[in-house]
């Protein structure tokens, strides 16, 4: 039987505490540009101009069906050479992620737009409201709080995403792992330190939003009936 | 004097079925009109393309005067924001009140005039707060609409059309999503509306509301209106079968006076 | 811009991207069929009235879908062996790894689909005289798997992509032949603009599935 030893992996944390630093700037990134890019790829795609919707869904349903690894080996790897500059792992990990996340939030932004009643758009246009302010004003407000559980299920998703950085060499907190498994040659007890890690991580996370939709439920007229 | 609305010539198909046939409809000023018939009549189209929110697919709209659109080789062409324009001057209810959910009373009676009609915020809430007092409700406008009685809902959402201060209202079966004890108190306050000298277009099902608070009553069926005339003659003395048929329907179980 | 595309350095090698497309598709169909049947036993265990089976299946749940796919195969390739003795095949910590996780999350989609089926359909069937059993088999279940038919092949779609994971390993998938190509040719433009195209004619139909059975079944199926 395998005797436990943590002090390997314990005596170096701070090389994990870094990886994790690591992960989550990109993550953050990451949400920051993809959020508001899949509402312009959801806006898009409901758009009238069926050039600009068919383009759109083109780059949602390109994004949702090849595997992220794929995508960040082809903008790592293939787009430097292409518009020839030079591509760091950072640069990498936060456009690959913000392009493919941007295209899962797009589908959140749609679903949460048509899951508003119709009446809403009815009775925005029977006061006078053009289209673009009834979006604004009546119908994003509404959609966004209904959204948040399915955001951070993506959330979540692109966080877990987030440890195929390390196979480019980026040091997230996966790339770290691997390093200290081979440096200390105890995969078991570095592996399992990470993985409890990211549950931790994550669960924070969870929590957070959930504490958030609670809290917008309480205030105004309650989505979560 | 102008009146009100003045439709000719109506049409409405939805792709290849035709749900308005050519409808003539006057509407004086000050006058409530009610609009009755069975369900697929096509009389609800007909009120909703008085304020585009369906646009006709042939025929004129006026309304105090101005024909809506602008004519192009033989058809109407409608630009959005005049279309916009058009509803401000036009106020709607619907069966299902509408109101928007994440807004108070007062923001949801406010929000079109701030938005659209460009109004100061401390001009709207004035107003806003005198239209809560015409129906009843001043005491609600910091309520959140989820808290409100259907009844109260629909009152409000009369009131948030009225305070765009219209010229036309129209009625969309507001009393059919009620329970039955709450369609007094929404009748009620449309009755004071219309003895205010408000012009109304209303699609209703009660028959009591239209014979004593219409001054002309519209029976269509199929997209043709086969009969109209004050209250008491449509009404009382139909002169087809097909609203004595209608009629009947409605009266099936009278209480013995 | 004026990059000479050149795609036929990674056509002479198509026999290596096909051993890739089996070895992704075996993992896909392994994973898929252990992934979802194993779900249907959770998403019950997870439904079950008796906390000594909810608890225990819903700890799984809430680890496996808070634990990455990545950190969750190289745990089954690098330290499981350390622990039992026993030395994993790649192929094996993949199908370990991506099936683990697949239960999961289709357990999930299994108990979310039989709770939004309303409560007055269970309150119909015991009305007529249906067991607890005879309710779920005949009234709930043929309207809950309706609805979990979008969420389920979204879930195919994700199985099919996270199968690269096992390239990490060093498992002959599609990904790993083409960065066996790549480096053998350095053309790493034309590899992996392939097996993306690759996975995008694969999945496009089961994405356009997905779009279908949402309109058909997802919202209201009155």
């Amino acid at each position: 039987m395998h005797e436990w030893d943590f002090t390997a992996t314990l005596a170096d944390m701070d090389l994990l505490m870094l990886g994790l630093w690591n992960t989550i700037q990109v993550f953050f990134l990451a949400l920051a540009f993809g959020i508001p890019l899949g509402l312009g790829l959801a806006l898009g795609r409901m758009s009238r101009i069926p050039v600009l919707s068919q383009l759109c869904s083109f780059v949602i349903e390109f994004f949702r069906t090849t595997p992220p690894l794929v995508q960040l080996f082809w903008f790592f790897f293939a787009l430097p050479i292409l518009i020839s500059v030079q591509m760091t792992p950072f640069v990498a990990s936060v456009l690959t992620f913000s392009i493919q996340s941007s295209a899962f939030f797009a589908e959140i932004f749609r679903g949460g737009i048509n899951s508003i009643d119709k009446g809403q758009w009815e009775a925005a246009k029977a006061i006078g409201m053009t289209r673009k302010s009834s979006l604004r004003r009546i119908i994003l407000p509404q959609a966004v709080k209904r959204m948040i559980p399915a955001f951070a299920e993506r959330s979540i998703e692109l966080l877990k995403t987030t440890t195929l950085i390390s196979t480019v060499s980026y040091a997230d907190l996966m790339f770290q792992a691997n390093e200290l498994a081979s440096k200390t040659f105890r995969p078991l007890e570095v592996y399992t330190v990470v993985a409890i890690m990211y549950f931790f991580l994550i669960l924070i996370f969870s929590q957070l939003t959930i504490r958030l939709e609670y809290r917008l439920a309480k205030t105004g007229e309650g989505t979560l009936r | 004097m102008t009146n009100a609305v003045e439709i000719r010539g109506l049409r409405k198909s939805f792709s290849d079925l035709e749900v308005l046939k050519g409808i003539d409809l006057d509407v004086a000023q000050g006058e409530a009109v009610v609009l009755l018939g069975s369900s697929g009549s096509g009389k609800s189209t007909l009120l909703r393309c008085i304020n585009f929110m369906e646009e006709p697919t042939a025929g004129q709209v006026r309304v105090n005067g101005d024909l809506i659109g602008t004519e192009q080789r033989g058809r109407m062409r409608y630009r959005e924001a005049d279309l916009c324009k058009l509803r401000t001057r036009i106020g709607m209810v619907f069966q299902h009140f509408n109101l928007f959910p994440h807004m108070t009373v007062l923001e949801n009676v406010m929000e079109g005039q701030v938005i659209v009609l460009g109004r100061s915020k401390a001009e709207a809430k004035d107003k806003a707060m005198a239209q809560l007092a015409r129906v009843g409700l001043e005491e609600k406008a910091q309520e959140y609409p989820a808290r409100l009685s259907g009844g109260q809902k629909q009152r409000v959402a009369i009131a948030r059309a009225l305070a765009m201060d219209p010229e036309v209202m129209l009625f969309d079966e507001v009393t059919s999503a009620l329970d039955p004890e709450l369609v007094g108190e929404v009748l009620k306050t449309m009755l004071q509306l219309a003895e205010d000298g408000m012009t109304m277009v209303c699609v209703t099902h009660e028959i009591g509301f239209a014979y004593h608070v219409a001054n002309k009553v519209c029976f269509l069926h199929d997209g043709l209106i086969i009969e109209q005339g004050a209250p008491q003659s449509v009404l009382q003395t139909p002169e087809t079968q097909r609203v004595r048929e209608f009629l009947a329907g409605h009266s099936l179980f009278k209480l013995p006076n | 811009m004026d990059y000479n595309w050149n795609f036929a350095s990674v056509f002479t090698y198509w026999n290596v991207l096909a051993t890739g497309l089996w070895g992704t598709v075996q993992l896909f169909v392994i994973c898929s069929i252990l992934g979802l049947g194993g779900g249907l036993v959770m998403g019950m265990l997870r439904y079950s009235k008796s906390r000594w089976i909810s608890y225990p299946a819903m700890l799984y749940v809430e680890v496996f879908r808070n634990t990455p796919v990545l950190v969750q195969i190289i745990w089954f390739f690098f330290a499981l062996p350390v622990l039992t003795g026993i030395e994993i095949s790649p192929f094996m910590a993949a199908i370990l790894g991506i099936t683990l996780n697949t239960i999961a999350f289709s357990a999930e989609v299994f108990r979310g689909g039989i709770q939004s089926i309303e409560r007055e359909q269970w309150e119909a069937g015991k009305a007529i005289g249906m067991s607890y059993a005879q309710s779920m088999r005949r009234v709930i279940l043929p309207q809950a798997l309706k609805r979990m038919l979008p969420p389920l092949t979204s879930r195919g779609i994700e199985v099919f992509k996270m199968s690269t994971l096992a390239s990490v390993v060093a498992y002959p998938e599609t990904l790993q032949q083409a960065k066996l190509i790549a480096s053998y040719e350095y053309n790493p433009i034309e590899a992996y603009t392939v097996v993306a195209l690759m996975f995008f004619i694969v999945l496009l139909p089961l994405l356009q599935l997905t779009y279908l059975l949402e309109r058909r079944f997802g919202k209201s199926d009155a």
